[in-house]
């Protein structure tokens, strides 16, 4: 780990001006990506800026029904959240899918959703990675890439994006609430992620000096008809091959709104619109959840090693939505 | 006493974090070394730039090729594999694999000697590596020296091609299995500290007599200047078998500075610095009658070692003595891989073997359409078909009748995909199991002392095996006094010489010096009219005597039984799975380890032990693969979120049944042991349960989804 | 099995890989790397200082001059001998540092000590009252949830604190509950028997 500043920011605007001024300062908060890759040299801030004392640790109801959640609330907490629970299963159930109780209890929702990817090949100092180290070559593109993503690479990186939790708030269509020195920004969910193209090191659209502060969830009544379903190697503790987050509005059999986002397989937490649309107006069961699976791959970019990816990645968003479609 | 199954002793030890492990010992004035790996896997460092290294804060010494100290014959003066590898010790530029340790860096601190490490420079003349298992095939070379030293490297029994025409049912099948990487929980480390020219070495090892003779070799110094305490390892599996590079860099960085120096292996260091098991690719052929009786077989392994040393894989000895099969040919074969040198790893050769054996006779059995287990049975070798020797003990019949009683095999259907719950197909599979039964010399010292405690000592070692507790069962056994009564302790030269713990050889080989010292003191006792039942009485006896402890030391070896008996564990492992009939998972729902392995010394730790060993061979059947990069041979994912050992939701219910055994041979107790057999047999049972769940044979390792779901008879 | 002869790497002609142009503290030097980071940071010739860190381990307060690199996890196993909690793989995927901070389980090797202040940390050594151990630590010997030893106090910690957490009642749930805490013995089903243990008498007393 190289040597860094330690800084406890007291307050919001603290933490803002020092990270504005050290172009090399980083916001810390969970840690549980930062250090991580701090210790394996992939990430070098010359400044640390704790943002653990900030007040933002705090899941409110919005006046519209919607939910504002704090950056700093605890992805356990988020989990087990009363609120969530009841009106977004799916993200309760995208959470606790990730990594473990001792990293929910740290790992914060502003962290998680700048949680980076697991390419071995980013992780690795001593081979070329574009993400890394722009212009230095993409390893994983004819290398170990059984793991990698299907949608949404380029020729620049197949690197597949980590989090669980980002899957279930790209369905749910969150905005990304953001503080920074040019003033406040508040950012739909499908703009904030960045798609590899030519430049893999972008990864969103959070601009130096500024700070998650929070996300909002907005309503979404349907949402309480929501399923996260995560395919991987081992049953717990691990990153997803495929999962799928879905919410179904079915009234009278009909699916009247739907919502599909696909994680495991694509650059960024994948919101999947023409899978949506092939569902909208069809009849629940498993020739619209069929239709939609098709939808949601189409232009699905195998490489050598992970073109079954594809093939599960239907199937698990097929799965998904039946269990969707299965609550009452 | 011996057969209770009584609580770790050193359980409190462990649950309170008390339990000392090697590089936990406090040192003053202790330095921290950190090693500096490779990034090609083949060439020569054409030079070295350390300067930023050596001018970052707290930095004691950068050692690379350049300036470290010589070693008596570059270093190679203790090779003798597997005892003594050839290690990196940066007595030469060469580079054999990447991640090779070419450098140390030894600072004030744990985080300065971390970052400095990471800016150690190094340029490369670098070559094309050899790195893929599969595209390296061609060079495979027949393995020559006998195995382990006694066995020999390819075997021919009768006629393979006349037993092949007179099968009515033939398999030709190839099986493979990527390399598996131990990780112990516990990372391998080194504290070094010297005193003059007496060396002091606390290392996480299976073997302290063998670190000790291997670094007085090394550096040329007398065995009697070095000492190795070793009290707790934390894991080990065959990979601190022998010492590694880093025990004879901290040891060469402590002399050299003249103060205590740590080395501490990172997890990523794990990955080709400490061995593992090498890939395997085996072909199979079976010949049987219609009555299942075997006509032929044929197992030739290819397994890969590095450019740099000859370790073979003994993948064929199980098929040599598994059936009574007259007509038999088997042979082992090489390939080097500019890779780290493999090693020992959970059932080493069984547990490769048996799943392409094993995985075979399912395949065979499918095609003669015969239960599994009866086909087993018609080939039942009543004595070693390889040796004609009888066996000393074999129990494998009621381990597949009891076995397959309490698993509910009978309600087995043989046709696949036909038993469907919920969203998953559920199948049955079975395996045999087996592993040699051996025994080495090993010493223990049984004293008395004034206090009235009972000292027993050997030189062993606790991996988690719980040697600490079977042994003071044996000697208070022994000594007719509660085990409060006795204190055991182990893990340091200074105690009489004992094996490596490994290949099963503890409760065997210590077990029975620790009994026959502790019946050598009882005997010394009783001789004196001596009573040391109560702790007065004990007492008393030695204050009579003088004050000094009363002590026996039994030195015990294996003797002309050896040749006259074929001695081997047997097993039989039944595994139910459940295949995602849409996703392709695979989750184990329920295994029963059935063995007849000897006398149970403690049926608590062993039935632990093999569930351990249950769960081990999960991981090598469904999760673990270590992934190298074709190109560079970097180990990608050389961490614990990319090698997936198994969690805890993994696993299901693991039922574990013990045969009553005692062997009459193979020691005076009667035991065979039990370390390696529980990883036996359980890959060939889960894969035969996925053939019978599915209809998909997975011939390659590990069995994940992706192999299901892309088979052409796989679809929901 | 992969390709070996792909462009982007060379191939079978002998290529010298380039030492690092970087200054010494610069914020982006690989270990060895024969590719130069580019666009570092601005370079920190002189690193920062080591820091008072008051840590507050099992009721004891103690103050300590670190790194600032220093983790919870290296601070309480080098600095304060309370090795206790281990080092298993110093990445958070495997829970062998499982401590509890303010209460609630976390992993100390991702958590740097300047940042734990202020808020009490319990380790395996602050478990037992006295000779008496936590009912925990009793079960886990009673059941054999342990072998070698290395992952038990993570897996206790861990243990501990699903106690108090939202965790089902099923042993399966018991089993995803505990499967942030790798042992590579395979203790699992006497890990998972000793929390049922502890959760039947809790409830009944």
């Amino acid at each position: 780990m190289h040597p860094f500043l330690y800084t406890l920011a007291a307050d919001e605007p603290t933490a803002r001006r020092i990270a504005a001024t050290d172009p090399a300062a980083a916001f810390i908060a969970g840690g549980t990506t930062l250090i991580d890759l701090m210790k394996l040299n992939v990430e070098h801030p010359a400044q640390l800026v704790d943002i653990t004392r900030l007040p933002l640790a705090k899941v409110e109801e919005l006046p519209d029904g919607g939910i504002r959640v704090g950056a700093m609330v605890r992805n356990s907490d988020l989990a087990n959240h009363m609120l969530i629970q009841a009106r977004y299963p799916v993200l309760s159930q995208a959470l606790l899918a990730g990594a473990s109780p001792q990293l929910r209890n740290m790992a914060t929702t502003g962290g998680n959703i700048l949680q980076r990817t697991r390419c071995w090949y980013f992780r690795d100092t001593a081979t070329p990675c574009n993400k890394r180290d722009p212009g230095s070559g993409c390893s994983a593109l004819h290398g170990q890439n059984r793991i990698h993503a299907v949608l949404g690479a380029s020729d620049h990186c197949i690197a597949t994006h980590a989090s669980d939790m980002c899957v279930a708030l790209a369905a749910l269509g969150a905005i990304v609430r953001i503080h920074g020195p040019s003033g406040d920004r508040a950012l739909p969910f499908s703009i904030f992620h960045l798609v590899p193209g030519a430049h893999p090191e972008r990864e969103t659209a959070l601009q130096h000096g500024e700070l998650i502060v929070g996300i909002d969830i907005p309503r979404l009544p349907f949402a309480t008809r929501s399923v996260y379903l995560k395919v991987r190697d081992r049953r717990s503790y691990a990153f997803a091959l495929a999962s799928a987050a879905v919410a179904l509005d079915i009234r009278d059999g009909i699916i009247r709104d739907a919502r599909v986002a696909l994680g495991g397989v694509a650059t960024k937490p994948w919101r999947s619109q023409a899978a949506e649309s092939a569902l909208v107006g069809k009849t629940a069961g498993s020739a619209a959840y069929h239709a939609a699976a098709m939808a949601a791959l189409e232009g699905a970019v195998p490489r050598a090693r992970n073109a079954f990816k594809i093939e599960l990645a239907k199937r698990t968003l097929m799965r998904a939505l039946a269990r969707a479609g299965a609550l009452a | 006493m011996i057969g209770d199954p009584v609580s770790r002793v050193d359980g409190r030890l462990k649950v309170t974090g008390a339990a000392r492990y090697s590089a936990e010992w406090p040192i003053d004035n202790l330095a921290y070394g950190v090693i500096v790996q490779s990034t090609v896997a083949k060439g020569m460092i054409t030079a070295f730039d350390t300067e930023h290294a050596r001018s970052s804060p707290g930095v004691v010494a950068v050692y690379t090729a350049d300036n470290a100290p010589a070693l008596p014959d570059k270093g190679r003066a203790a090779m003798k594999p597997p005892a003594g590898r050839e290690l990196s010790l940066l007595q030469d530029r060469a580079v054999r694999y990447n991640g090779e340790p070419i450098g140390l860096v030894v600072a004030e601190k744990f985080e300065q000697a971390t970052h400095a490490a990471s800016l150690v420079r190094a340029q490369y003349e670098s070559h094309t590596p050899l790195i893929d298992m599969q595209s390296a095939l061609p060079s495979a070379y027949p393995y020559k020296p006998n195995i382990n030293g006694s066995f020999p490297p390819a075997t021919q029994r009768g006629d393979l091609a006349a037993g092949l025409a007179a099968a009515d049912a033939r398999i030709d099948a190839t099986f493979t299995a990527p390399i598996e990487t131990h990780n112990s929980m516990e990372p391998h480390n080194t504290i070094a500290q010297w005193d003059g020219d007496q060396l002091t070495l606390y290392d996480s090892t299976q073997f302290v007599y063998g670190v000790k003779r291997f670094i007085a070799k090394i550096f040329g110094i007398p065995e009697a200047n070095v000492r190795v305490i070793s009290h707790f390892t934390g894991g080990a599996f065959g990979s601190k078998g022998a010492p590694w590079s880093h025990v004879v860099l901290a040891a060469m960085a402590a002399r050299a500075l003249n103060r205590p120096v740590k080395v501490v292996l990172t997890r990523k260091q794990m990955f080709g610095l400490v061995g593992a098991r090498p890939h395997t690719v085996q072909h199979l052929k079976l010949g049987a009658r219609k009555d299942g009786t075997l006509t032929a077989m044929e197992h030739r392994s290819i397994s890969s070692t590095s450019s740099f040393e000859e370790w073979v894989e003994p993948v064929t000895l199980a098929t040599r003595l598994m059936y009574a099969c007259s007509n038999q040919q088997t042979a082992h074969e090489l390939v080097r891989l500019d890779v780290g040198t493999p090693t020992f790893n959970r059932g080493p050769g069984e547990s490769s073997g048996i799943f392409a054996l094993e995985s075979a006779m399912d395949e065979l059995a499918v095609k003669l359409a015969m239960d599994p287990i009866e086909l087993r049975l018609r080939n039942y070798a009543e004595r070693d078909p390889e040796s004609g020797l009888e066996w000393s003990s074999k129990s494998l019949r009621q381990c597949y009748s009891l076995g397959a009683e309490r698993f509910g095999w009978s309600r087995r259907r043989a046709e696949p995909r036909s038993v469907r719950d919920g969203d998953a197909f559920v199948g049955i599979g079975m395996s045999s199991a087996t592993y040699p039964a051996r025994r080495a010399p090993a010493s223990a010292l049984a004293r008395l002392m004034p206090d009235g405690m009972i000292v027993v000592q050997a030189a062993t070692h606790e991996l988690g095996t719980g040697t600490y507790t079977i042994m003071t069962q044996i000697a208070a056994d022994a000594l007719g006094v509660p085990i409060e009564r006795v204190r055991f302790e182990l893990g340091d030269t200074r105690l009489p010489e004992n094996p490596i713990s490994a290949g099963s050889l503890t409760a065997q080989s210590t077990g029975t010096a620790v009994h026959l010292a502790a019946v050598a003191l009882h005997d010394k006792i009783a001789a004196m009219r001596g009573d040391v039942t109560t702790i007065v009485s004990a007492r008393d006896l030695v204050t009579r005597g003088g004050g000094q402890p009363i002590e026996a030391r039994a030195d015990a070896k294996p003797g002309d039984e050896q040749k006259a008996f074929s001695m081997h564990s047997f097993g039989a492992i039944f595994a139910e799975v459940r295949v995602d009939a849409s996703l392709g998972t695979v989750k184990l729902s329920r295994m029963l380890g059935a063995y007849g392995v000897g006398r149970i010394l403690n049926p608590k730790t062993a039935r632990s032990q093999m569930i351990g060993g249950m769960i081990y061979g999960l991981g090598m059947t469904l999760t673990e693969d270590t992934l190298l990069d074709a190109r560079t041979g970097r180990y990608l994912n050389a961490d614990l979120a990319e090698y997936l050992v198994p969690v805890n939701a993994d696993i299901p219910e693991i039922d574990v049944m013990f045969m009553d055994e005692r062997d009459p041979q193979t020691n005076p107790l009667g035991t065979k042991g039990i370390g390696e057999i529980g990883c036996v047999g359980v890959t060939a049972a889960i894969a035969n349960a996925v053939y019978n769940a599915t209809g998909v044979r997975v011939r390659d390792l590990p069995i994940t989804l992706d192999k299901i779901l892309g088979h052409t008879s796989f679809a929901d | 099995m992969d390709d070996p002869n792909r462009r982007e790497f060379i191939g079978t002609v002998v290529t010298t890989a380039l030492a690092s142009v970087l200054a010494p503290g610069t914020a982006r030097a690989d270990a060895a790397s024969p590719h130069s980071p580019p666009g570092a940071p601005p370079p920190t010739l002189t690193p920062p200082p080591d820091i008072p860190v008051a840590l507050t381990v099992n009721g004891t307060t103690v103050r300590l001059t670190l790194d600032p690199r220093t983790t919870l996890l290296d601070a309480l196993r080098e600095s304060m001998h309370l090795t206790g909690s281990k080092k298993g793989c110093d990445h958070g995927q495997c829970g062998a540092c499982t401590v509890h901070l303010n209460g609630r389980r976390v992993l100390a090797c991702l958590t740097l000590a300047v940042m734990a202040q202020d808020q009490p940390v319990t380790t395996i050594e602050g478990l037992a009252r006295g000779d008496t151990l936590h009912p925990m630590q009793q079960a886990f010997i009673d059941r054999d949830g342990l072998q070698c030893g290395y992952c038990t106090p993570g897996q206790i910690m861990s243990a501990v604190a699903l106690l108090n957490e939202p965790c089902g009642p099923a042993d399966d749930d018991v089993r995803e509950c505990m499967s942030g805490n790798i042992c590579r013995c395979g203790a699992y089903p006497n890990i998972v028997a000793a929390v049922q243990d502890v959760r039947t008498a809790t409830a009944r007393g």
